[in-house]
């Protein structure tokens, strides 16, 4: 299924408590090394063939104005994707 | 005077709300998500709840329903809107108001009755307050935590625009103890905790006078009575 994948990340400098949650969980575990975790989300966009680039620049517009909230996330990338 | 509530799939605190506006003398009027109109109501509520179950971000699809269109247009002209939790993270994501809401720090779903601190009374629903007043109503949310960019912040503080301050405890991490806000004309004014659980003696916070006789949300409604009729 031919797809535009779209990446968003809370922001760098904003608390992220579902990321430090897990953070702490690891370093309960033992596991050594990790100095933070970050969640954001993987949201893909399924189309019936390959993605014009027309439609990826309307994906990048939802991306920034939709998918994701400027105030608090970033986008990380908006990729067309074949698999 | 009448006053509409929005029901979106996943609000829970529509009737509640309604109930209150009933008890502080105004009209509820039923609003619903997929329609454009709003029904010549003279203002507006967005109630708790978790709006289409919170997928996406807490408000996000909500703030792209149709009746959100109509609001969004009506509040720049001066429409009072208020948003109560739920209803706070639409007007966020609906760009009403600034900044974000975002998991609280410590992760876990707060239910409280929680006091507060009157900062602004120059808006639509804080005007039968008195800057200072000290009121207790209930808290309950999971994603209460206010942020923003620092020049927002400072842009808050100075422009006097926070209406509501936690006291005692920050339940959810909330970026200088921010528990509502309005907007710069005092039309749209967001809050966590729900003023709409606290409006009949019976049914609202222990205050020192008695179990359950806290009504402090009241005069959030009776506000909006008193600036429609004056205005």
């Amino acid at each position: 299924m031919p797809k535009i994948v779209v990446q968003v990340m809370p922001k760098q400098d904003l608390l992220d408590p579902p990321g430090k949650a897990v953070a702490k969980a690891l370093e309960r575990s033992g596991k050594k090394g990790i100095k933070a975790v970050r969640i954001g989300k993987r949201i893909e966009l399924h189309y019936s063939s390959k993605p014009t680039a027309a439609q990826l620049a309307e994906a990048q517009k939802i991306a920034e104005s939709f998918l994701s909230n400027g105030v608090i996330e970033d986008v990380i990338s908006v990729t067309v994707e074949q698999d | 005077m009448k006053i509409g509530v929005v029901t979106f799939p996943g609000s829970l605190d529509d009737r509640d709300a309604a109930r209150a506006i009933r008890i502080a003398g105004g009209e509820p009027v039923a609003l619903w998500h997929a329609d454009s109109t709003i029904k010549k109501v003279d203002a507006v509520v967005l109630p708790g709840g978790f709006s289409y179950g919170d997928y996406l971000r807490c408000g996000a699809i909500a703030a792209q329903a149709p009746v959100m269109q109509t609001i969004i247009k009506h509040a720049s002209k001066g429409l009072p809107v208020l948003g109560i939790c739920n209803g706070f993270q639409i007007l966020v994501e609906s760009h009403l108001l600034p900044g974000g809401l975002i998991r609280n720090e410590k992760q876990h779903f707060v239910c409280r009755d929680q006091r507060l601190r009157v900062e602004s009374v120059d808006s639509a629903w804080t005007n039968a307050f008195q800057t200072g007043d000290e009121i207790t109503i209930p808290l309950k949310n999971g994603e209460g935590g206010y942020i923003a960019t620092k020049d927002t912040l400072k842009m808050l503080e100075g422009e006097g625009l926070i209406t509501f301050r936690y006291l005692d405890v920050n339940p959810n991490g909330s970026m200088n103890d921010i528990a509502g806000l309005r907007n710069e004309r005092g039309n749209v004014v967001g809050l966590m905790p729900h003023p709409e659980h606290a409006v009949e003696p019976g049914f609202g916070p222990d205050s020192p006078v008695a179990m359950r006789s806290g009504i402090d949300g009241l005069k959030i409604f009776q506000s909006v009575l008193n600036s429609v009729v004056s205005a």
